[in-house]
């Protein structure tokens, strides 16, 4: 019989930090471009070019620290992790391994077994590689130094996870805390946010952790979680058959979802870290870090208690519109130029999720802006259009952010206020239905509602169906 | 002015003559060029000797300096680079095969300083492959040969800047120090030169080699060349994180002869085994000179001066192995052709590319940083280096300046040293816990052997103290003249 | 410690090099090494318990550049040394 097993899995997560500039000289870290044509002799490796810090960098990742109760090293350095390889233009990379700039964190993160804290053994400042563009036909590779020095954070957490519901809970919590600061915008799929999963397994009961894996290029949840879970019974398989497990980094093939070994006798694993004479220590004073705190924005706890006690919308609501630092940010900005909290709840908890889902979208892709969101919901309280013609309106917004006054007035979805034409239509819904109004007549209040019904299918939606109700009771 | 004559002036002397309109740049960079033809084939001075850019630049600067734009001490006056500092548009390449037929897009710091202060161009010195060697002789591209006797070296790795000075072939040139690579050569060929303080002068554009110790300074005919030149090129740069800001870069302001009451210490560990007795003997007259003009001259116990060359071997290679990573036959630089497969074109690349010397230091390097040696040693020697670094604290302490040889020998015959690497590591031993220490040190000529071959005076200030060195520095040279 | 650089490690370090060393050549680095390393063993003889290793010379820190975009499009500078080049960009036989 199977024995049972407990997973053991700690993160390395990389974070793209959110600056214009790369991490030690002055080329734009913007996406596309040209191959090369954001580089210079710093991050191609030339001879004789020198690196200097970019101090956005250092403030983002103090920001990190502090906002997942790291200690912060008051002085810390950069090392150089020696190894080969084309992405790589000086081959070593400007790293932390001796002292990095944060120690000693953790975050909480709640899953179906209730709260866990995910302990955060450091986080370090480093820099991009290149990209590597393959070609199968000349059977060469084409190297593209856009990114290389691009500033990375990376984050180093405890093994604490056991499931890989835990490492998504995880993930979801580092990045809503770094969207939250601005410190990145975390995309995965783009890159912005990557993580490698350093697993192993032991039997359950055991204290001593088992051999464990590392595994990279995981750019989805989805792909994190699969992995997860196929190198779980890779590694039970082993110990079932009496092998045991290798150390080694595995590579996640997205598209056949299984992982290979990337061994080869050329890795030999040994960087040769040592610090870069090349920059200065940094020594982080007690006033740089007072600066970076009271800069600290509100993180998504003090948020969520802070909307329990400013607007009446129910705490299931709270939790989602937190959960996501745009969607919060268009909640608060709606409601500052005056819609009714609720209101504008209501439309970021229904269509617009409904919309996200159904598009695949995250909410940081939500194109509409407050302003017209608000607008939208004007129209919709003064009964300019009723609930059918706003929901239209509102997926054009979705769409590509229109003004909805525009909008109802170019596609004609205006109310008809005019009393005199939804007299005409009541009258002839009177005139065609006599069996309802006999019915209505004889008590039957139900056959009002289909009159209303019918008013509304013969103005083609436009009428206020309050205003037809009126007018049917006061004509019959 | 006669071409022979212009030749006779020093860096200063001629800036001067331009200005008073008594010679032109144009004028003295042809007789560089002439004396270039003249000896260039015997000395080797040059990799790179960039003629016609050097007369266009000439032209430009003379027209400057009569519209009254270029006003400084050394605007006009025809300078050499060690092949080691990237130049725009010039090749660079370090002595190596890894490098040659390389064309840098950017300027050295220094030199670009140099350029804008009208300071002509003529070419690129030889040296010892990436800078590694004392003698010149690991160069890709040849030996360079000691103006005083072509039998010799001119030492190095700063040979060919040192020999371009001595031979008439340049008025001054810029080396690069890790270990002793300007004061040595500039020992053995009878001229001055001078390494700063860590961090007073940019390393950006400068090929590293040990980058925690690597510093740029003149080699030069007079300390007053000497001085005029770092007044130039010392300047805080942005582009490197360890230039430093410093207010007290006047260096030429310093040049009085006078050492009435300064204080001089001899370490005693410098005249121990190995110093030749010629040497040992010209280095104390000149104390001795130094006393008479009013310095208080003393001996005493530097101590750990025989730690020094193992520290300084196993943090340099350390720096190296990593520095020179970056050529690798993907960016520029030699590739090995027909390589099966990345990593095999590493390998055959670097290995065909590299010399002996530089994959000696390579190997050694990577060797102290690899996985369960980087304690034993690279750690231990950069704890060394604190004690060094502690020592001369002390020194400096007591003394304004400390008085040695800075090298045990005069300059050797070619050939003689490269076959045993660890004696010529030996002959670093003066030179060597300067840079540890990051200290301005300077060299200068205090006599010759009986061979003919001039012996060189070191003096060693604290940090910061050039003003202190140049002055004692400038006081020998007069005294010495009469 | 002559004897303690064997060929395994010379070869070991040469592969963290990418060096690659002909026969002769790793006797002799093998040799180099042993007698360099072996002069290296004399720091052993000080006592340096307690002392802070010193990587930097100065207490020089906080050289910072502020995030400012300040190089522009020079990919053909870039790539003008490059041993092969295509569509931009740089050339090295396949990695995958």
């Amino acid at each position: 019989m199977r024995k049972e097993y407990e997973t053991v899995i700690g993160l390395e997560v990389h974070v793209e930090l959110a600056t214009r500039t790369k991490i030690f000289c002055g080329c734009s870290t913007a996406f596309g471009g040209r191959p090369n044509s954001h580089t210079c002799p710093v991050c191609t490796g030339m001879p004789g070019a020198l690196p200097v810090l970019n101090r956005k960098v250092l403030e983002h990742a103090v920001a990190v620290g502090l906002a997942t109760n790291c200690r912060i090293t008051r002085y810390c350095r950069f090392d150089r992790k020696n190894y080969f390889y084309p992405d790589n233009p000086q081959n070593y990379q400007i790293s932390q391994l001796y002292l990095p700039v944060c120690r000693n964190g953790y975050v909480e993160i709640e899953t179906g077994d209730g709260g866990k804290r995910v302990g955060i053994h450091e986080i370090h400042m480093e820099e991009d590689a290149g990209k590597l563009l393959h070609d199968e036909w000349q059977g060469c590779t084409l190297v593209d130094y856009n990114r290389s020095g691009v500033p990375l954070i990376e984050i180093v957490s405890e093994p604490d996870m056991r499931s890989a519901e835990e490492v998504i809970a995880y993930l979801e919590k580092l990045r809503l805390i770094i969207q939250y600061l601005g410190a990145s915008d975390c995309k995965l799929q783009e890159g912005s946010m990557r993580a490698d999963v350093n697993l192993s397994v032991r039997e359950a009961g055991t204290a001593e952790f088992g051999t464990r894996t590392e595994m990279k290029n995981l750019n989805s949840f989805r792909s994190i979680t699969r992995a997860i879970e196929g190198e779980r019974e890779r590694q039970i398989d082993l110990l079932e058959a009496g092998e045991k497990v290798v150390q080694e980094t595995r590579r996640w093939d997205e598209a056949k979802e299984v992982s290979y070994s990337m061994r080869s006798k050329e890795d030999a694993q040994d960087y040769r870290y040592f610090p870069d004479p090349d920059l200065t220590p940094v020594c982080i004073s007690e006033e740089f870090l007072e600066e970076i705190k009271s800069r600290q924005p509100e993180l998504p706890s003090e948020k969520r208690k802070r909307y329990r006690e400013q607007f009446e919308i129910p705490d299931y609501d709270i939790q989602i519109i937190t959960g996501s630092k745009h969607l919060a940010d268009l909640f608060e900005a709606t409601v500052e130029l005056g819609a009714q909290p609720k209101k504008v709840s209501n439309w970021l908890m229904g269509e617009t999720l409904r919309l996200l889902k159904e598009k695949e979208l995250d909410p940081e892709e939500i194109r509409f802006s407050p302003e017209h969101l608000a607008a939208l919901i004007a129209l919709s309280e003064s009964r300019a259009i009723n609930s059918n013609a706003a929901k239209q309106v509102f997926e054009a917004m979705f769409e590509e952010d229109v003004d909805p006054e525009a909008y109802v007035k170019e596609k004609g979805l205006g109310m008809v206020s005019d009393e005199n034409a939804l007299r005409v239509t009541v009258e002839q819904v009177i005139a065609a239905n006599p069996q309802s109004v006999e019915d209505y007549l004889g008590g039957k209040e139900r056959a009002l509602g289909f009159l209303v019904g019918q008013t509304m299918k013969a103005m083609k939606g436009k009428a206020d169906p309050a205003a037809a109700g009126r007018l049917l009771k006061e004509l019959l | 002015m006669e071409k022979t004559q212009i030749l006779q002036l020093s860096a200063v002397e001629l800036g001067r003559a331009i200005r008073e309109g008594r010679t032109t740049a144009v004028e003295a960079t042809e007789a560089v060029l002439e004396q270039i033809e003249k000896t260039e084939e015997q000395y080797n001075c040059y990799i790179t000797v960039a003629r016609e850019r050097a007369l266009e630049q000439a032209a430009q600067v003379q027209g400057k300096i009569e519209s009254g734009e270029l006003t400084g001490p050394l605007a006009g006056v025809p300078a050499a680079v060690k092949d080691n500092m990237c130049t725009e548009g010039i090749p660079t390449t370090c002595a190596s095969r890894m490098l040659e037929g390389f064309v840098p897009g950017y300027t050295c710091e220094a030199v670009r300083r140099l350029e804008q202060a009208g300071v002509i161009l003529v070419g690129k010195t030889n040296m010892d492959e990436f800078a590694m060697g004392s003698t010149t002789e690991t160069s890709a591209f040849g030996v360079t040969r000691n103006p005083h006797n072509p039998r010799h070296v001119p030492g190095g790795s700063s040979g060919g800047s040192a020999a371009a000075v001595a031979a008439g072939e340049c008025f001054f040139a810029l080396g690069s120090d890790t270990g002793g690579s300007i004061r040595q050569p500039a020992s053995h060929c009878g001229v001055v030169g001078m390494k700063p303080t860590y961090g007073t002068v940019s390393r950006y554009g400068l090929v590293a080699y040990g980058s925690s110790l690597d510093q740029i300074g003149p080699l030069g005919k007079t300390v007053e060349d000497c001085a005029a030149v770092l007044e130039l090129i010392a300047a805080h740069d942005e582009k490197d994180s360890t230039s430093l800001c410093r207010q007290d870069v006047d260096f030429t302001a310093a040049l009085k002869r006078d050492v009435e009451g300064m204080r001089i210490g001899i370490p005693r560990d410098y005249f121990g085994e190995g110093l030749e007795e010629e040497v040992a003997a010209a280095v104390r007259f000149a104390a001795e000179e130094l006393r008479i003009c009013g310095a208080v001259v003393e001996e005493f116990d530097l101590s750990l001066v025989e730690y020094a060359i193992p520290a300084y071997y196993t943090i340099a290679a350390a720096e190296a192995s990593s520095n020179l990573e970056r050529f690798d036959g993907v960016k520029y630089g030699y590739r090995a052709k027909d390589a099966e497969g990345l990593h095999q074109m590493y390998r055959r690349s670097r290995s065909e590319g590299f010399g002996p010397e530089v994959k000696r230091r390579i190997m050694l390097g990577s060797f102290v940083l690899s996985s369960g040696y980087y304690d034993a040693y690279y750690l231990k020697a950069l704890k060394v280096k604190a004690l060094i670094k502690k020592a001369f604290d002390s020194a400096f302490a007591r003394y304004d300046c400390v008085l040695g040889p800075v090298a045990p020998t005069t300059a050797p015959r070619l050939g003689e040293s490269l076959t045993d690497s660890l004696r010529m590591y030996l002959g670093d031993i003066y030179t060597i816990s300067v840079n540890l220490a990051g200290l301005p040190g300077i060299s200068l000529p205090c006599g010759t052997d009986s061979r003919g071959l001039p012996i060189g005076l070191q003096l060693i200030g604290d940090c910061f103290a050039e003003k202190k060195l140049l002055q004692a520095a400038y006081t020998f040279e007069q005294s010495r003249e009469g | 410690m002559a004897d303690r650089i064997s060929n395994e490690t010379i070869e070991y370090v040469g592969m963290l090099a990418k060096l690659e060393l002909s026969r002769e050549e790793k006797e002799a680095a093998g040799r180099d090494m042993g007698r360099m390393l072996e002069y290296i063993d004399k720091l052993k003889e000080l006592d340096t318990e307690g002392v802070e290793p010193m990587p930097h010379l100065f207490p020089e820190s906080n050289v910072f550049r502020e995030d400012i975009v300040a190089n522009g499009d020079d990919s053909e500078e870039i790539l003008r040394n490059a041993p092969e080049q295509r569509d931009g960009m740089f050339v090295v036989p396949r990695t995958f």
